[in-house]
């Protein structure tokens, strides 16, 4: 029994985000993080571990220092790391990352009573599709939203978030479970684990290891196999800092201009 | 799929909404949806359908759909719909759009709407556009909405001239936005949150004449792999603060009325289609729960509009919610340093300030 789970280095940018001179992000100017949904994910295969001794694989698509977060994961009790990189896979829009990372996940092989955990959504994009995406192209069931997991046999019974509730939701293994941070708290790297982490196996896939799988195609992957490209990129104009209004009057007038309202 | 894909763009006519139901009740992102699917259907010349999936969902409701821009409504009827399943609802939306072939599909940005589309996307293999805030295919309407919202020099820009569907959403937390096009494959999908558009006034006639064509699915048990076991609703409605398109939050200033300050913020958060936001100090006070406080130990957010209401702005309260598009503050203190970073402050006192806001911002929004 294996958890895979799909993880993201995000810039943080709850932190100072730089943006250079063309209105492009400057992410080698920022801290990276991981993904924070990403940490419940691998804390909840950490947690199945803890019950079933089961194997956890992180798998990350990623620039070479995206290696980094993965032992830092391994720290943390995951059994082993994926790096899926190559030049190939740059530029990728969540369809074509779903196609590298779905063959990604098929290279690692899905059992019958595997589970394969991603975070809800990134902060860096917060599109929420990269992991429904994957499990359309490995044919899984999938609960997005996760907020609780009881696991009985190959029997999941989950709990999947509403905005004003609950679903239940019985879901049997192979499946892909998307989870948010009111599923667990995600735990430390131990000391030992720090220790162990860099003697824990780490694979780098790269085009030539995944470019056999029928999922990866020239016309699937990168930025020339993703559906979806960018028009334009703008910065919202320049925020009036403390701009003071004499009345009500005026400002529900210039909302208004600006159709804010 | 690769056949459906590879056919010519030019082959799929069309704007649909999928018109979500829960429990029977069509949900009002529903009819934000199709008001602006009105607009991109005008603009092209095409016709707008809508998309209800359930079981015996009264038809009165879907009719209605009509009076909010539908021309025609697909009412998938089956057992099997009732409650929302990915397997259920992605196979029968997937099967309608590869028989009918819309060139733009909007779907609600719900918790459901968020696992239904990229499903679909996937198997369609197009492109999906997430959290849209704004959406053209018109060229020139496109660059009047640039010349607003951006720092683009649009008139020595050049634009290409077609009718993609140009869907603009902030990306990096809002540090930037950025507009997405989807030119090769069909249909053009996008998400959107609730309370982004604005629905349009009822139109009797158009519910009048709306064709509703109903339609049983080949769908059996077998196609979904879940099972719904129960669905519950909190006790307690949890805001919804990270995602929320409005913010209004109250701070101390409310404190010589704490049951009528919290009062104007709901009611003016009502009147925006937002939520309510508090400091710490009014979290901490327990004048509202934990889970509306915006700061650095709360949650940050990033609305279009952040209204502070008596809030002296501490850093650790603006570090939640400086990166919001829009910030709008009262405060009776002038020299408050909410104001320095207020897109418009007035100083005054929220008890006299809110109410005419109210009162103006529904005079506004009914007069358009």
């Amino acid at each position: 029994m294996k958890a895979i789970v799909c993880v993201k280095q995000v810039p943080d940018t709850q932190g100072k985000v730089a943006v250079k001179a063309d209105g492009t992000m400057d992410r080698a100017a920022m801290a990276t993080i991981t993904n924070p949904d990403d940490l419940n994910a691998v804390e909840a295969a950490l947690q199945l571990k803890d019950a079933t001794g089961c194997e956890v694989i992180v798998v990350t698509m990623g620039p070479a220092p995206a290696e980094g977060m993965l032992r830092e994961l391994m720290a943390r009790g995951a059994d082993r790391g994926v790096l899926v990189s190559a030049r190939e896979f740059g530029g990728s829009d969540t369809f074509a990352t779903s196609q590298i990372l779905a063959a990604a996940v098929n290279k690692i092989g899905v059992g019958p009573d595997d589970i394969v955990f991603c975070g809800r959504q990134a902060i860096d994009g917060d599109t929420a599709q990269v992991g429904p995406q994957i499990a359309e192209k490995l044919h899984l069931p999938q609960v997005t939203y996760v907020t609780d997991i009881q696991k009985n046999g190959n029997d999941l019974v989950v709990k999947r978030q509403l905005e004003d509730g609950y679903m239940e939701i019985k879901v049997q293994t192979p499946c892909l479970l998307t989870c948010i941070k009111e599923l667990n708290t995600p735990r430390y790297m131990s000391i030992s684990g720090i220790f162990e982490c860099y003697d824990k196996p780490l694979d780098v896939f790269d085009y030539n290891t995944l470019k056999d799988d029928p999922l990866i195609e020239a016309d699937t992957i990168g930025l020339k196999g993703s559906p979806t490209n960018v028009y334009k990129s703008f910065a919202p104009p320049v925020k009036g800092a403390g701009m003071m209004v004499e009345s009500v009057d005026q400002l529900v007038g210039l909302l208004n201009d600006k159709h804010l309202i | 799929m690769a056949e459906f894909n590879a056919m010519d763009t030019a082959a799929f006519k069309g704007v649909w909404v999928f018109c979500e139901q829960r429990e029977g009740q069509i949900q009002t992102i529903s009819y934000q949806l199709l008001s602006e699917g009105r607009k991109l259907a005008n603009d092209l010349g095409v016709e707008l359908c809508g998309v209800v999936m359930g079981s015996g969902v009264n038809e009165d409701y879907i009719k209605a759909l009509g009076g909010y821009g539908a021309d025609r409504v697909y009412y998938i009827d089956s057992p099997l719909l009732k409650d929302y399943t990915t397997d259920g609802y992605a196979k029968v939306m997937c099967d309608l759009v590869m028989e009918k072939k819309p060139e733009i599909v909007l779907i609600g940005a719900t918790n459901l709407g968020r696992d239904l589309g990229p499903r679909c996307a996937a198997r369609l293999h197009t492109g999906l556009t997430a959290d849209c805030t704004h959406l053209d295919v018109d060229v020139e309407k496109y660059k009047e909405f640039l010349r607003t919202t951006s720092n683009i020099d649009v008139d020595n820009t050049k634009f290409e001239q077609n009718t993609n569907l140009k869907m603009t959403r902030p990306a990096f937390g809002g540090h930037l936005m950025a507009t997405i096009i989807c030119p090769r494959f069909r249909p053009q999908m996008s998400t959107v949150r609730p309370g982004v558009m604005q629905t349009q006034p009822f139109d009797e006639a158009g519910a009048a004449k709306v064709v509703v064509e109903k339609i049983t699915p080949a769908l059996t048990a077998d196609d979904i792999h879940v099972q719904i076991l129960d669905i519950k609703k909190s006790a307690k409605k949890m805001v919804d603060l990270i995602g929320a398109d409005v913010v209004v939050s109250v701070g101390r200033g409310i404190s010589s009325d704490v049951d009528k300050g919290i009062a104007l913020a709901e009611e003016l958060a009502g009147v925006l289609g937002g939520v309510v936001g508090a400091s710490r100090a009014v979290t901490d006070a327990g004048w509202l729960s934990s889970d509306h406080q915006v700061g650095q130990t709360g949650k940050t957010v990033h609305p279009r509009i952040y209204i502070a209401l008596g809030i002296s702005g501490a850093i650790q309260h603006v570090a939640g919610m400086q990166d919001s598009e829009t910030i709008i503050a009262v405060n009776k203190n002038e020299s408050a340093p909410i104001f320095d970073v207020a897109s418009y402050g007035i100083v005054g006192d929220l008890f006299k300030v809110v109410p005419e806001l109210i009162k103006e911002i529904r005079a506004i929004k009914a007069a358009n």
